[in-house]
């Protein structure tokens, strides 16, 4: 809503600045978004009435103008406006004027003196661009400054309103809210009845009252329709960002902006048989006042007269029923269209209009009457002719219900926190339009509500308007009572020391988008069919991840071609799965990417590409810190290099997979260096149970390390199990130390190296005790691997 | 050769003198060590001129063998004199051969770091889990009950369309805002309530100053006398100690959310200018930072919360928002192009 100051202080004139005004509407709610002046700064402008026009003797396209400016004598001066005629009234700048970036000199034209300056509304400020001078009307008083005659010096105020305040959209809206912040009394013009000169009527039929409960209207005959919209009317529009169009349509803008009753003016003679507000049938189709052809929905208020849709119902008018130059009886409609029947309607057909503005949060139901005799004498001020009587349909039930409310002074106290006096309290809601009665001493109020505000229905609304009309500022700000139970931490670890884990190892956190491309997607984890957005941004960005790879790998792509090849880069965030029993997991994940050097370049370390091993020590740091001892089990991904790739299992669980990225997919990714990534399921990292103390041994160990040739192929946790599974008890550590593989040994085996440990916790272990342990093992070893001793 | 003291009382002298003169010519340790040996040991010269001794008469035994033990001290002091200047040497070689260039980079990988917007969220929670509130999460895919219906905002309001909302059918959708979980929780625990919900929300919007998915902390506040007095109170204090400034002006505006009233939107002074005007705060001098408001009748309703026993009051904060003030971040969409040069800055 953009109003002139000026206006609004012929309402309601509180002794304050500009600037104090401003800030009083912020804090209550409306807040401003602009303070504009509604003029360039300029000065010296005077009316001037155009005497003679000569013909310059060395320019075509300029005049030589005698200027009266209610000075000694005419001014002399040169003009190349083409709308330029004797008699006409026009901004004058004279000699020592100042306009924004250049003042007024005697000067030379063409080698002819000119004494000043005629000016456009554009070089007033008044428009962005105008074409020709800007006429005044006839009685424009000669010489008088500009600024003055056009009162000039006023700004022009945008308030940004929040959607329940639909009264605001109005001055009447905003003058009362500065009444009850100044408490300094309303001047509102008189708005009486305007008695019907004729009785021609148009017949009404509302087929929809739900919709369209309170329908007025009025017939006016005999009007002027190219009568010119007076220059205050046209100021008053503009000042509020609307353009002057015709005195019909100026003055309909004129009285929504005064008491925010959007209306509609027909030309008469193109309506046949009468006035019908009905639903429009399917595929029904309208041609709207700027030209749109519209196909309507089923479900869509329309007026139409007996033939045909003449009107979008609260949106917009349409093409051949408007009014024009020739027009001269025009239907007025002031009608109230409720919120939920405007509801989306307009946005169905992508329109938004200063009307469906204002429906769709709620125009006053009551209005319809007042904004239509306001209208009426306007119109028969600006274009003349003869009103006929109101014509009337209310369909009361369906008019929004107004009941009473209670209102405690200990509800206000209890949740402002603040004592406010009955004298405030009452003055507030009065101003604000509410009926108030106190009852029980003081300590309560019956309060009524009011048609023009739809947000107040509740105890809690009226606790809200005292403690906006009071002030939030003015409010006291108390400390709160820490009383809260201890409640133990939901899991001994959390996500931050996870977290902190890969930080240490010299990760950078990422955070992805959470929808991505499916055909990216698709190459990852062609084994979820992902969920997908109804009304995507980008067909990009269309799907929930199934994984946070995609996401990873795109941001390693992106750091790759700004020359950043290290990257080691995890996300935590939720995966979008189905599951065996389709139903839709969110899924909390935790996943990394690396690829690079192992260590930053440097004098101190050789340079080394990372491997799968870097990226499973970092995930076994991670299990080490959730407690977790989980089994690399050798697996295939769609996304994984078919020999680089585990799934990790704990418990029976597969907690996640970790693997290199498949050379076919990094191709088809142009990816052209290996690169490594992990996912795992955070739930279980997170449930980590507390450790339980062992008693610490006081007896030496024994070590005995066993170097085994083994078939090349054989994976080391096999064995590594075996070992485990036969040592009994006695084995405190299992080290693999060394791989070994060429020369020396069959080439179809390899050699592993490991170190075991015994200790037994209440004694000296012998020699003797081990070497029976010892042949067990290589026993077993041989049986299930034909592993041997290497010699 | 003659050795015996008393054929040759000059030969100690003469010895003394050799000894000493190669004492103090001695340049290594190994060497002084040697003639340490040489001399004092128990095969050396000293020690056989003290052998020496049982031939003399006995009357000269005593003056000769005095002057034998003098001069072995006498060594012996010139010795470790030697000793403790050569150790002195060698030190210093030592040190000056193992100096090593300390300006040189330390060995090894760079410790990592985490992400501006969980660290600016980990700031916000913490400060809130000191005044007592728990964490609380709840889903990103929601239905149109959570996100709207419970808050108040019906199939009608104007707020839905402002809300920009990604659907996946009629009633699922991406959640428009964290304010869902404060729902959740509510159906599920009784009062009183103490939580924060931060987590990631989702408009349909990108552009300059928006991105289709960003971060958001909703907090809850429900216990029986529970005031807008103190949810000023509570943000008041946060946002001081948030941004660390104890005269940071802070002021609360009315405005409107359909799940909360009164509802109030509250700016801080702008920490970019304190104040005075400047292109982030739009020359106003003002900067929003986050909406709250006491919870709405209706929502307790909705949850079946008694409106007469219980009040309370709710607020959320954009995080990328507190993010770009805290770390003076021009750009949001930097938040979410992952690049390692911004990532490492913080
Ligand atoms: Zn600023």
């Amino acid at each position: 809503m953009k109003f002139s100051e000026q206006w609004l202080r012929t309402w309601v004139n509180p002794a304050i600045d500009t600037a104090a005004l401003v800030e009083q509407l912020t804090m209550a709610g409306l807040e401003v978004d602009g303070v504009e002046p509604v003029a360039s700064d300029f000065s010296q402008i005077l009316v001037g009435e155009v005497l003679e026009i000569n013909p310059h003797p060395d320019a075509k396209k300029l005049q030589i103008c005698k200027v009266n400016v209610n000075a000694d004598e005419a001014l002399q001066i040169v003009c190349g406006a083409a709308n330029v005629h004797v008699g006409m009234r026009a901004p004058t700048a004279v000699v020592g004027a100042q306009l924004p970036g250049f003042n007024i000199k005697q000067a030379k034209l063409r080698g002819v003196e000119s004494f000043g300056m005629l000016c456009s509304a554009s070089e007033l400020g008044l428009e962005e661009q105008s074409s020709g001078l800007l006429a005044l009307p006839a009685d424009a008083p000669i010489g008088q400054d500009i600024r003055e005659y056009l009162q000039l010096d006023d700004v022009a105020i945008e308030v940004d309103l929040t959607p329940n305040r639909s009264d605001c959209l109005s001055l009447l809206g905003i003058a009362r809210e500065v009444d009850a912040l100044n408490r300094c009394g309303l001047n509102i013009p008189d708005i009486m009845p305007i008695p019907a000169t004729t009785d021609k009527t148009f017949p009404l039929d509302i087929q929809q009252p739900q919709a369209c409960p309170h329908y007025v209207g009025r017939v006016i005959s005999g009007i002027q329709a190219q009568a010119v919209t007076p220059l205050w009317m046209q100021e008053r529009l503009r000042r509020s960002g609307l353009r002057s169009l015709s005195p019909v349509v100026d003055v309909t803008n004129y009285v929504m902006l005064e008491l925010g009753q959007p209306m509609h003016a027909f030309d008469l003679a193109k309506l046949s048989g009468g006035i019908q507000v009905r639903n429009a049938n399917a595929n029904e189709k309208l041609t709207l006042l700027d030209g749109q052809e519209l196909k309507l929905n089923a479900d869509t208020l329309v007026i139409a007269d007996n033939n045909k849709v003449l009107a979008l119902a609260g949106v917009m008018g349409g093409e051949g029923s408007g009014v024009a130059d020739e027009t001269t009886d025009i239907f007025l409609e002031s009608a109230f269209f409720t919120p939920e029947q405007l509801a989306g309607c307009a946005r169905a057909y992508g329109l938004h209009t200063d009307s469906s503005h204002r429906f769709e949060r709620g125009v006053d139901p009551e209005l319809q009457a007042t904004a239509i005799e306001r209208a009426t004498a306007l119109l028969l001020k600006i274009v003349g002719g003869e009103a006929g009587p109101l014509i009337e349909a209310t369909q009361a039930e369906a008019l929004p219900e107004l009941k009473p409310i209670s209102l405690r002074a200990s509800r206000i106290k209890r949740v402002l926190g603040a004592e406010i006096s009955a004298e405030d309290i009452e003055q507030a809601l009065t101003r604000l339009g509410l009926a108030v009665v106190a009852e029980e001493n003081g300590q309560q109020w019956q309060v009524t509500p009011t048609s023009f505000r739809f947000d107040i229905r509740l105890e809690a609304d009226l606790i809200e308007e005292i403690a906006r009309i009071y002030g939030y500022n003015q409010l006291p700000s108390e400390m709160i009572n820490i009383h809260a139970e201890i409640e133990p931490p939901p899991s001994n670890l959390n996500l931050q020391q996870l977290q902190q884990v890969l930080v240490q190892r010299g990760y950078q956190e990422a955070i992805t988008y959470s929808f991505i491309d499916p055909k990216l997607q698709a190459q990852f984890t062609p084994q979820h069919s992902p969920i997908a957005l109804a009304n995507p941004l980008a067909s990009d960005l269309s799907v929930m991840r199934t994984s946070l790879w995609p996401g990873l790998i795109q941001a390693f792509l992106r750091n790759q071609k700004r020359q950043q090849a290290d990257v080691r880069l995890f996300e935590t965030g939720l995966r979008f799965i189905y599951d065996n029993e389709q139903k839709l997991q969110q899924q909390p994940m935790l996943a990394a990417v690396i690829s690079g050097s192992v260590w930053p370049e440097q004098w101190g370390a050789p340079s080394q590409a990372v491997d799968f091993f870097d990226l499973k020590g970092d995930v076994e740091n991670l299990l080490h810190t959730a407690g977790i001892t989980a089994e690399f089990v050798p697996s295939t991904h769609p996304a994984l290099h078919p020999g680089q790739a585990a799934k990790l299992m704990f418990e029976g669980e597969s907690l996640g997979e970790i693997g290199a990225l498949h050379p076919q997919l990094a191709k088809q990714l142009d990816i052209d260096v290996p690169v490594y990534v992990f996912e795992l399921a955070l739930e279980p990292l997170l449930a980590n149970k507390l450790p339980v103390f062992q008693a610490l041994s006081k007896f030496p160990s024994i070590r005995r390390d066993l170097a085994l040739l083994v078939d090349k192929d054989q994976v080391a946790a096999d064995i590594i199990n075996c070992i485990k599974q036969n040592a009994g008890e006695l084995l405190s550590k299992l080290e693999l130390f060394d791989i070994y593989q060429g020369e020396g040994i069959d080439s179809q085996k390899k050699s592993l190296a490991l170190g075991l440990t015994f200790r037994a916790s209440s004694r000296n272990l012998t020699e003797a005790e081990v070497e029976p342990v010892i042949e067990q093992v290589l026993q077993h070893l041989q049986q299930d691997f034909d592993a041997s001793l290497r010699f | 050769m003659d050795t015996s003291p008393d054929s040759s009382p000059d030969s100690l002298d003469n010895l003394i003198a050799t000894a000493k003169s190669e004492i103090a010519a001695c340049t290594e340790l190994a060497r002084l060590n040697d003639l340490r040996v040489e001399l004092l040991g128990k095969k050396g010269k000293i020690t056989a001129q003290l052998k020496q001794l049982g031939k003399l008469p006995h009357e000269q035994r005593k003056t000769v063998g005095a002057e034998i033990n003098r001069a072995k001290q006498d060594l012996q002091s010139d010795i470790n004199a030697r000793q403790q200047v050569l150790e002195a040497a060698a030190l210093q070689a030592k040190l000056v051969a193992e100096k090593v260039d300390i300006t040189l980079p330390g060995r090894g990988a760079s410790a990592g770091g985490l992400h501006p917007v969980t660290q600016t969220l980990q700031r916000i929670e913490t400060l809130f889990s000191r005044m007592g509130f728990s964490i609380a999460e709840g889903p990103e895919i929601e239905d149109d009950f959570h996100n709207f219906e419970a808050l108040n905002i019906s199939e009608t309001h104007p707020a839905r369309a402002m809300h920009d909302t990604f659907y996946f059918d009629a009633h699922t959708l991406l959640r428009t805002h964290t304010s869902p979980v404060q729902v959740r929780i509510m159906e599920t625990d009784p009062p009183p309530l103490r939580i924060i919900a931060p987590g990631r929300v989702y408009r349909c919007d990108s552009d300059l100053t928006h991105t289709p998915m960003f971060h958001q902390v909703e907090g809850l506040l429900v216990d029986e006398a529970i005031s807008f007095a103190q949810l000023k109170g509570i943000i008041n204090d946060f946002l001081h100690v948030f941004f660390e400034r104890e005269d940071l002006a802070v002021r609360f505006r009315p405005s409107y959310f359909p799940f909360t009233e009164p509802s109030a939107e509250v700016d801080i002074q702008c920490v970019m200018c304190s104040g005075k005007g400047c292109k982030v705060c739009k020359q106003s001098g003002w900067l929003e930072v986050l909406g709250c408001g006491m919870v709405h009748p209706k929502v307790f309703d909705s949850v079946g919360i008694d409106n007469e026993k219980y009040t309370g009051f709710a607020f959320g904060m954009g995080v990328e928002r507190l993010a770009m003030l805290r770390y003076q971040v021009d750009d949001l969409r930097l938040f979410f192009e992952n690049d390692l040069r911004f990532l490492k800055q913080f």
